[in-house]
């Protein structure tokens, strides 16, 4: 008879195998990635910050990265497992390299890779606490995708995570057309982040932008939104308000 | 001979330096009925000769389609061709699980070569008998491959496999350089005419041979015997307006045997001597 304290309960389904071995609660994280397609490829902007619970512990955080010549991944949720899942996609990226015969993932591949993992991970109670966006160009073909967690997946003209969807889809669903030029769509994000800092608690004003074309990806140095406090409504935000909201 | 010291099993080398049951498995390969293959840049053209035991029976399958950019055709054993194609398919499928795009020839290739050069280093295994030409579509164009017992494989414009192809490669490498521009329905032609090389005199019919196309826009698929008899009645009758100096080795049984056509049923009993396994 085992005696030692086992955190499974009696009722357990889950097998032998030890309940600290599952990721039960994200611990660093990083707030909402939105992005756009525009005329010559993809817009993602991505703030800096990673949170630690209510403290904005960490401000220089890059949760964008470029995966191999055609693709671009922003994550939100926790950082640690956005960093497993880059040592993934390395792998990946490494082996289709090696095989040199000028075929290589694009971002549709690499976002239905995801979508696989994501997906499997949350099939074993395990998964990559994140959200991420896929986005890229390959043979002219402009590609936008999201996964979350539990794996559900889908392709749009404009994607974000966490608050975004709540924030900045509405206003990229008035707001975005089709044949966005560079500067109008880097405007429009900067709305969306302005919006989203002012709003989401866990944003920090240290934002980058990264763009991918056929010709490559540029992630911007980070920079920070101007901000203006002095709206009557954040003077004195109960005005006029009925009842206790 | 010596040859018979070193060819028990297939991790002996011999002095000169050959693997002997490879090169048996080679052999077998060569003693398979003929087939086919020829690209131009947009499609590939795959055709066999198709033998039955005997009348009763139907006729082996040599071509096997392995996802909508992907067939092949074989020579040899035809189980060993089987399983191969059943590994193939099942590569292209977790590939397209995973990936939501089709896997390219090139790697599917090379992932079949590796598999068989491992049946040549291994005591407890024997070589696949059978030759395979690959044909199939990616990102780099139309593709033919030609995957042999050794484990090697060659990238090829056009090739012929099997017993009597070397008649075949004769008339493929004369024509060869036209086939890259070639549309779709030359490369059809180009590929029966070719298969009526290896039959040296035999008539040629829509039931002793199978055409199996794929190309940009046009998923692998074979094409149905009456498709296949047209054709061939098509040029039968151009070759007979023609006159017989346009054929250059048109033997003198050649076009009354065309003018015959479908009259007699001289398909399965010709070749003789080939063991009831291999085709």
């Amino acid at each position: 008879m085992n005696f030692m304290a086992s955190k499974q309960p009696e009722n357990s389904l889950l097998g032998p195998e030890a309940d600290s071995q599952r990721t039960l609660y994200p611990y660093v994280t990083g707030t909402s990635v939105v992005a756009l397609k525009y005329k010559d490829g993809i817009l993602m902007a991505a703030d800096m910050g990673g949170s630690y619970g209510s403290t904005l512990r960490y401000k220089s955080v890059e949760r964008m990265k470029s995966i191999g010549k055609h693709s671009l991944l922003g994550a939100s949720g926790e950082i640690s497992d956005f960093q497993e899942i880059l040592r993934y996609l390395d792998e990946l990226i490494l082996y289709d390299n090696m095989w040199d015969d000028g075929n290589s993932l694009g971002p549709k591949e690499v976002h239905n890779y995801l979508t696989r993992v994501m997906y499997n991970r949350r099939n074993k109670f395990n998964p990559l606490w994140n959200s991420l966006v896929l986005g890229g160009v390959k043979n002219g073909q402009k590609y936008l995708g999201t996964v979350s967690m539990i794996g559900v997946n889908f392709e749009d003209n404009h994607v974000a995570t966490g608050f975004g969807n709540h924030l900045a889809r509405p206003i990229l669903r008035q707001e975005w057309h089709e044949n966005l030029s560079y500067e109008d769509g880097v405007r429009l994000l900067e709305k969306c982040m302005r919006v989203l800092l002012y709003r989401d608690r866990s944003a920090i004003n240290k934002l980058q932008i990264a763009k991918i074309t056929e010709e490559g990806t540029t992630i911007s140095r980070p920079y920070s939104l101007k901000t203006y406090w002095e709206f009557s409504a954040f003077a004195n935000p109960a005005q006029g308000a009925v009842g206790t909201w | 001979m010596f040859r018979n010291q070193y060819d028990t099993d297939v991790t002996t080398w011999s002095p000169a330096g050959r693997l002997f049951q490879v090169e048996y498995a080679m052999e077998a390969m060569k003693q398979g009925s003929a087939a086919i293959g020829l690209r131009s840049k947009t499609h590939v053209v795959l055709g066999c000769v198709n033998k039955a035991n005997s009348e009763l029976s139907s006729h082996q399958k040599k071509i096997f389609k392995v996802d909508d950019h992907i067939g092949l055709a074989i020579a040899g054993l035809t189980a060993d061709g089987r399983v191969l194609s059943r590994y193939m398919r099942n590569e292209c499928i977790n590939y397209n699980f995973t990936y939501e795009s089709p896997l390219p020839v090139g790697r599917l290739v090379v992932q079949l070569a590796d598999k068989a050069q491992v049946c040549t280093q291994r005591s407890w295994k024997r070589p696949y008998g059978v030759g395979l030409l690959v044909a199939g579509l990616d990102e780099s164009g139309a593709h033919l491959y030609y995957n042999c017992p050794s484990g090697n494989y060659f990238e090829y414009q056009a090739f012929a496999i099997g017993s009597r192809s070397q008649a075949a490669k004769t008339y493929l490498e004369r024509r060869f350089e036209n086939f890259t521009d070639s549309s779709r329905d030359d490369l059809v032609k180009d590929a029966i005419t070719a298969i009526r090389e290896t039959l040296q005199g035999e008539t040629l019919k829509s039931s002793i041979c199978t055409i199996a196309v794929v190309g940009v826009g046009e998923p692998f698929h074979i094409l149905d015997q009456g498709t296949v008899q047209q054709i061939i009645d098509t040029f039968e009758i151009a070759a007979e307006q023609e006159g017989p100096a346009a054929e250059p080795d048109a033997a003198t049984g050649r076009d009354t045997a065309a003018e015959q056509g479908t009259a007699a049923d001289q398909g399965g009993s010709t070749d003789e001597g080939v063991a009831p396994m291999d085709i």
